[in-house]
């Protein structure tokens, strides 16, 4: 019975669940979400492609006219990426809702702006 | 009372239990529970195979992916063995980090059980709150770490993040919050009526049994034997941190609950400890390249019990073997025992109480069915004979 005093005090309060589509709460800081490319900085040596861990980093070309392609489906948010860079050219974002119907627009390419 | 005939009852891959898939081949007489098969494999995933497709950074991530719940125990285990075969120390102050997120998930992984167990004992009550006071520990692991599942802290020769000064007073915040409710659920527990009579007596594991059969974490803790790695092989800080192992005499579901209740108190003084006495100084060694031909072993007392990993290196960038030995495989043969002479209805909180993880456990031999022969393949030869028969099926 020890539970029923706690469900009654409970009963007068709000529910602590957010409504999340209408509510949202911000990530904390140091989020790890969705790497993002600074393609002034990136040199192109292809070290973030060879060491993600899922495979969901492609690079075409090197140095200064490499491309970069993001797999954002096949992407875990670990980070390795962005701390394995040598020019600190990847930063992690602090959006999380990735979720598509379709596999092809979830990839994001980046490169050099002339 | 026998009913002088057994019938075989199959529960599962598909149960009412667990949301996890295995299947176990009840005899019964009657009502009760005379002899108990299980059959494992259903759920696996291969993970041992692909640590050997992946260089040591690449298998941190792997690591991690072994289990959901116990993500910081797996990679700690991971990072121990490969540091053991470079020769490398962590430094003292990522082994302080290690302890808090290893103790913090300690409590997340034991709060989200003791909410199954009360589920399972169809309680929802009480497993809506138990779940709403947990997010206060994920929250928090969330605010060290960036996600609130997998942490990512761990990695080869330290941790990659450093806990600032900044979040410290929400970090105790949380935790005196969590002290409190907890304290009142373990009152509640003792105190409730529906808890006692579904778990009282239920699930009785003899600790001679339990020794005999090897079990491990809380199930063997349970029945009254103080056995910690965290204690008798201490590794990150845990020999700098002072802590009690907690038992319980109890022996049945009830005791199980009490040392996890128990558990959670204990690992929230040492995260106090361990907040109030880290050292400063750097995070993190760096990792040469190459790692050194040989062998290692590395334990580490998960949540749910203690975790062995063992790596083999050949000298390359990828390792030649990985064995991952997790704690529900180690109790399987004494949930077997706690089976017998319980009644039907007894099934899903008996077989809940020693907290399983059938994806972390699952493995599977490869058997000539002509020749009565095992064998096992390395991952060429396995993909070959999955191109080869197209129309491939696991028998």
């Amino acid at each position: 019975m020890a539970i029923i005093a706690e469900a009654i005090k409970w009963l007068l309060k709000h529910p602590v669940t957010i409504k999340y589509p209408f509510e949202r709460e911000a990530p904390p800081k140091g989020f790890r979400g969705r790497p993002v490319w600074d393609m002034h900085r990136c040199i192109g040596c292809g070290l973030c492609s060879r060491i993600c861990p899922s495979g969901a980093i492609e690079i075409i070309g090197r140095g200064q006219e490499a491309k970069i392609k993001h797999y954002v489906d096949r992407c875990l948010f670990c980070g390795q990426c962005s701390e394995s860079c040598p020019r600190n050219a990847i930063k992690l974002m602090n959006d999380f809702e990735h979720a598509r119907y379709n596999r092809d627009v979830m990839i994001y390419e980046y490169k050099r702006e002339t | 009372m026998s009913y002088g005939s057994i019938v075989k009852v199959p529960f599962g891959p598909q149960h009412p239990a667990l949301k996890e898939p295995e299947h176990f081949l009840f005899e019964i007489d009657g009502e009760i529970i005379v002899n108990v098969k299980p059959r494992i494999g259903y759920n696996h995933r291969g993970i041992e195979k692909a640590f050997e497709r992946r260089t040591y950074i690449q298998n941190i991530y792997l690591a991690e992916r072994i289990c959901g719940i116990c993500s910081d125990a797996h990679t700690t285990c991971y990072t121990q063995a490969i540091e053991d075969l470079l020769g490398l120390d962590a430094p003292p102050r990522a082994r302080y980090i290690r302890v808090i997120v290893a103790e913090l998930e300690r409590i997340h992984s034991h709060s989200l059980w003791l909410g199954i167990a009360v589920h399972e004992i169809g309680f929802d009550t009480f497993f809506m709150y138990l779940w709403r006071d947990r997010e206060a520990v994920m929250d928090i692991l969330e605010l060290i770490s960036g996600n609130r599942v997998h942490y990512a802290m761990n990695t080869i020769g330290g941790v990659r993040r450093d806990i600032t000064p900044e979040i410290i007073p929400k970090i105790i915040r949380s935790l005196d919050f969590l002290e409190k409710r907890t304290k009142y659920y373990m009152k509640a527990l003792r105190s409730e009526r529906t808890v006692l009579k579904r778990t009282v007596d239920v699930g009785v594991l003899k600790p001679k049994d339990a020794v005999e059969l090897c079990a491990v974490g809380p199930t063997l803790r349970a029945s009254g034997v103080k056995n910690d790695v965290r204690g008798d092989d201490p590794y990150a800080a845990y020999d700098e941190i002072p802590f009690n192992i907690v038992t319980d005499d109890g022996c049945d579901v009830f005791s199980r609950m009490l040392v996890r209740c128990g558990e959670i108190l204990e690992s929230i003084n040492m995260i106090r400890y361990a907040l109030d006495h880290m050292p400063s100084g750097m995070l993190r060694v760096r990792m040469p390249m190459a790692v050194k031909p040989g062998e290692a072993v590395s334990r580490v007392e998960a949540p749910r019990g203690e975790l062995i990993h063992y790596v083999k290196s050949n000298g390359s960038t990828r390792p030649e073997r990985y064995k991952v030995r997790s704690p529900t495989l180690a109790n399987i043969p004494a949930l077997c025992r706690m089976f017998i002479g319980q009644h039907v209805a007894d099934i899903p909180i008996i077989l809940a109480g020693i907290d399983p993880c059938f994806a972390c456990m699952d493995r599977l031999v490869f058997i000539d069915v002509k020749t009565n022969k095992r064998k096992s393949l390395d991952f060429e030869s396995f993909s070959e004979m999955v191109r080869k028969q197209r129309n491939f099926r696991l028998a």
